[in-house]
C-alpha cells in the first residue's frame, strides 16, 4: 500500500485515437500502481472502452505509448494477457459450450489457473456446470464471466462496465471480487463504471474521461476531499466570467441572485481571494463523485 | 458488527466507520477487549476499499479506542476513556439540535418541549 516505490502495471502516455473524423482519446497520459483500486468514469462515448481495448492490445496507439506491466500489449499480447483478468459488460461467450466446457476450455490458457478457487467461485455463485451459455441469465453470465476473470488469480483484474443491467446481488458479487482482489498483495483493478456510487466506494484512485479528454486524475480521497460547492454572494465589483478564470474553479453559474462555484483546490486560498474581490461565502461543503461528474461533464460541454 | 454506510450524508467513508464503532462502543453493544471484524472482512461487508476500513481502524487506534495485538487483531480498548463521556454528549446534543428545529418550525416553545421529554421520561420508568 505504499505507493511511492510501487511499479507501474499501466503507464499510457499522450495517446490519442481517431476514429474517422470522430477523436475517441485525446491525448490520455495515466498511470495505474499496482494496488490501486482505479476508476474510470465517464458518460457513454467518452472514451473509456477503447481506453481499455487499447490496454489489452485490442487496438494499437495511433499517438502515444501504452506500456502494461513492462511490455507493450500490441507486441506481446500473450504476456500481458496472462496476467489480465477481463471482463465486459457482455462477456462474449460460446452460446453452445456448457459452464464445465467454457470453464476447462479457458483453464488450458492459463498455466497459473486455480482449480480449487474456481470451484469455490462456482458454488458462491450457485452456477450450474451443465448449463449451456445460451440459457444462462444475464447475471449468471456475468458470474461465469467473472470466475473466468479471476480463477487464475490475474496480477490485473479489468472490469469494463461489469455492472450494466445487472441484479444488486451480481454486482454485489462483483464489487466483491474487486475487493478479495485487491485485499491480496500488491493485485491491482482497474474498473470502468458510470455507477458511480460504486465507484466511489470501492476505487482509490480516479480518471474521469469526457469526449475523450481526461479531465481528472487523483486518488479518491484527494477528489472527495478537495472538491467544494460555494455560494456566494454577489458583488458589483466583479463578474461571474471574472470568477471562472480563478484557479481551481471549473463550473460558475448563477442561482436566484446568488453565485454557485464549483472548484476544486485549496478552499482557504480561494476565500483569501474572494475576500480581495470582497464577495462574501454564504456556504460551502464538499461535492460528491455524483455532483462532480454532473458539474464537470456539463462544464466541458459548454466549452 | 452492525455498521452501515450512507453514500448520500457526505460524511466520509471511513469517518462513518468511526463514528459508529464509537456509537457503538458508547452503546455498550462493543465491550471491553471484544475483537472487531478484520479489516478484510469489514471491506467484503461494507463493499468499501479495504484502505478505508484500515484508516478508520488507525484513527480508532490513535484516539485510544482501540488497541491492536500482535498477530491478531484490532480489539476494543479497556479503559474508562473520557472521550466516551465527550461522545455520548456529541451524539445527544445532535439529537436535540434537530429536535429543536423540528419543534420551532411546529410552533412548539422549549418550555413544552422539556415538559413534553418529562412526562414521557416519568413514564418510561
Amino acid at each position: 500500500m505504499n505507493s511511492e516505490n510501487t511499479k507501474n502495471v499501466v503507464a499510457i502516455t499522450n495517446l490519442t485515437r481517431q476514429f474517422d473524423e470522430q477523436l475517441a482519446l485525446d491525448d490520455v497520459s495515466i498511470n495505474v500502481k499496482s494496488g490501486q483500486v482505479f476508476g474510470i468514469v465517464g458518460e457513454n462515448g467518452a472514451g473509456k472502452t477503447t481506453l481499455i481495448k487499447h490496454m489489452l492490445g485490442q487496438y494499437k496507439a495511433q499517438q502515444g505509448t501504452v506500456t502494461m506491466f513492462d511490455d507493450e500489449p500490441v507486441a506481446s499480447p500473450e504476456k500481458v494477457l496472462a496476467k489480465i483478468g477481463y471482463l465486459s459488460e457482455e462477456p462474449e461467450l460460446p452460446a453452445w459450450m456448457t459452464v464445465k466446457e467454457i470453464l476447462n476450455y479457458t483453464a488450458a490458457f492459463y498455466p497459473t489457473w486455480d482449480n480449487d478457487y474456481a470451484e469455490q467461485l462456482i458454488k458462491a455463485f450457485s452456477l450450474n456446470l451443465d448449463k449451456r451459455v445460451r440459457d444462462l441469465s444475464k447475471g449468471q453470465k456475468a458470474r461465469v464471466g467473472l470466475v473466468l476473470a479471476q480463477a487464475h488469480k490475474p496480477e490485473l483484474l479489468l472490469l469494463d462496465e461489469p455492472s450494466s443491467g445487472l441484479d444488486p446481488n451480481v454486482r454485489r458479487d462483483i464489487l466483491s471480487a474487486v475487493i478479495k482482489t485487491v485485499s491480496d498483495e500488491g493485485r491491482t483493478v482497474i474498473l470502468s463504471s458510470h455507477l458511480l456510487e460504486e465507484v466511489e466506494r470501492v476505487c482509490d484512485h480516479l480518471m474521469m474521461l469526457d469526449k475523450g479528454r481526461v479531465l481528472l486524475f487523483d486518488s479518491m480521497e484527494k477528489v472527495l476531499n478537495n472538491h467544494h460547492r460555494i455560494i456566494a454572494k454577489p458583488d458589483s465589483g466583479i463578474s461571474l466570467s471574472d470568477l471562472s478564470k480563478f484557479d481551481g474553479v471549473f463550473n460558475a453559474g448563477n442561482d436566484n441572485d446568488e453565485w454557485k462555484i464549483d472548484f476544486y483546490g485549496d478552499l482557504e486560498q480561494l476565500k483569501t481571494e474572494l475576500d480581495t474581490k470582497s464577495v462574501a461565502i454564504i456556504s460551502n461543503r464538499l461535492m460528491s463523485l455524483n455532483d462532480i461528474f454532473i458539474s464537470r461533464t456539463s462544464a466541458s460541454m459548454r466549452g | 458488527m452492525d455498521i452501515y454506510i450512507n453514500q448520500n450524508s457526505g460524511v466520509p467513508l471511513y469517518l462513518q466507520i468511526i463514528n459508529q464503532v464509537k456509537q457503538l462502543i458508547a452503546a455498550k453493544r462493543l465491550k471491553v477487549d471484544q475483537e472487531l471484524p478484520p479489516i478484510r472482512g469489514l471491506a467484503e461487508q461494507l463493499l468499501i476499499n479495504p484502505n478505508t476500513v484500515a484508516r478508520a481502524y488507525r484513527e480508532l487506534e490513535s484516539a485510544g479506542w482501540v488497541y491492536k495485538r500482535r498477530g491478531a487483531g484490532t480489539f476494543i480498548s479497556g479503559k474508562p476513556s473520557p472521550l466516551s463521556e465527550q461522545e455520548r454528549k456529541r451524539i445527544i446534543e445532535e439529537k436535540i439540535t434537530s429536535l429543536l428545529v423540528e419543534s420551532q418550525q411546529m410552533d412548539i416553545s422549549v418550555d413544552q418541549l422539556i415538559e413534553t421529554i418529562q412526562k414521557m421520561g416519568s413514564k418510561k420508568n
